[in-house]
């Protein structure tokens, strides 16, 4: 038993500790299309450490293998890049500023145009 | 000495949740309240399933699939409503 | 979609799997009865969809997907923990840039996934496509050198999916 609470401690923690650099990530990155990779990956992969540890709980109270958090973590995962292509997309529209120092941010008109 | 880590665990995921409130505060554009709006939501996910693991009780998962699916079914559809909406082009 | 090579009693293989995981992962009951339904719904369900979907490129290689998939999870846990340095550090030192990944790959799906996939691992994240499925923009937080980033990504995303879906 104290097996099964180590597996779901150290699960969660390690979630924990990504979802809290994802969010440090997007409060002090300093542009926004850096922010984006912070909420669209590390807090991904922090969620799914913590619905993880769920799995590990809950399939050892006796009650049967725990399965239902799988639907989360596939669901997370399938909409992560599909949010942040929309807000890239929409970031693109708008015309938002990469930092100065960006590599090839002289494309960025042929970028929204969707030309080479 | 589970129920020890799970507060822990709650107050790191407070504390990236008062980050996501600093970014959604500061701004500066509307897409960085919303990124912040749905990091957020990620983390509300995260926070659910760890109530639930305290409390011992599976119930919370439906309240965490919901959230899962609002978080990027409202993204979405402001980034089309920035997309489409209110630029003249 | 009239592709009607498949074996005539399940028409739609990947959705009836599909379908019948998801199910059985909402109820969450393990019963013959249950997965009779299952079994039912997911048989039925994308006979009864079939006039709005989309063609699809069909997987040919399954056995290269599920390794394909246990690469893509390495790949995510290990450089996450690169990417968690590179933000806990000093962000003056980073050097963001736009990268054009040259495409050699038409078809909707497996763009898609490799979109997908580039968005998931860290580091990258897929912005824009251009109009002719030639070139797909990528953001970078770090770059060291452009062509090396664009090889990685030819070599070790592109190269899996490409054998998975045989275009």
């Amino acid at each position: 038993m104290l097996l099964i609470e180590l597996a779901t401690g150290f699960c969660l923690m390690v979630g924990a500790i990504f979802l809290l650099v994802g969010s440090i990530g997007l409060f002090r990155l300093p542009d926004f299309y850096m922010r984006l990779h912070g909420p669209t990956k590390a807090t991904t992969l922090g969620l799914g450490a913590i619905l993880t540890a769920s799995i590990i709980f809950f399939s050892f109270r006796g009650d049967g293998i725990s399965t239902k958090e799988i639907l989360i973590i596939w669901f997370i995962f399938l909409t992560a890049p599909i949010t942040a292509h929309m807000l890239s997309k929409a970031a693109l529209h708008v015309r938002q500023k990469p930092r100065a120092d960006t590599l090839n941010q002289d494309r960025l008109a042929s970028i929204r145009e969707r030309r080479q | 000495m589970l129920d020890t880590i799970a507060l822990a665990v709650s107050a790191v995921i407070g504390l990236s949740l008062l980050l996501n409130l600093g970014r959604f505060m500061i701004g500066p554009h509307m897409l960085d309240r919303l990124i912040a709006l749905d990091t957020m939501y990620i983390n509300a996910i995260a926070l659910i399933v760890i109530l639930g693991i305290f409390r011992g009780s599976p119930l919370y998962y439906e309240g965490a699939l919901v959230i899962a699916m609002l978080g990027f079914v409202s993204t979405t559809a402001v980034c089309k409503f920035i997309l489409r909406g209110d630029i003249i082009e | 979609m009239r592709r009607m090579n498949h074996k005539p009693y399940i028409p739609h293989p990947f959705q009836f799997l599909m379908l019948f995981i998801v199910w059985l992962l909402l109820t969450h009951r393990y019963s013959l009865g249950n997965m009779l339904l299952a079994a039912i719904l997911a048989w039925l369900v994308p006979i009864a969809a079939m006039a709005i979907r989309a063609p699809t490129t069909p997987v040919r290689r399954p056995l290269k997907a599920i390794s394909f998939f246990w690469l893509l999870l390495g790949d995510i846990f290990v450089s996450n923990i690169v990417v968690a340095k590179q933000v806990l550090g000093a962000t003056e030192r980073l050097r963001p840039g736009f990268i054009a990944v040259p495409l050699d790959m038409q078809a909707a799906l497996p763009i898609t996934l490799l979109a997908s996939t580039i968005s998931l691992t860290p580091g990258t994240v897929s912005i824009e496509i251009t109009e002719d499925h030639q070139f797909l923009y990528v953001h970078a937080l770090h770059v060291e050198s452009e062509k090396e980033m664009v090889d990685r990504i030819k070599r070790r995303y592109e190269k899996p999916l490409k054998e998975i879906f045989q275009c």
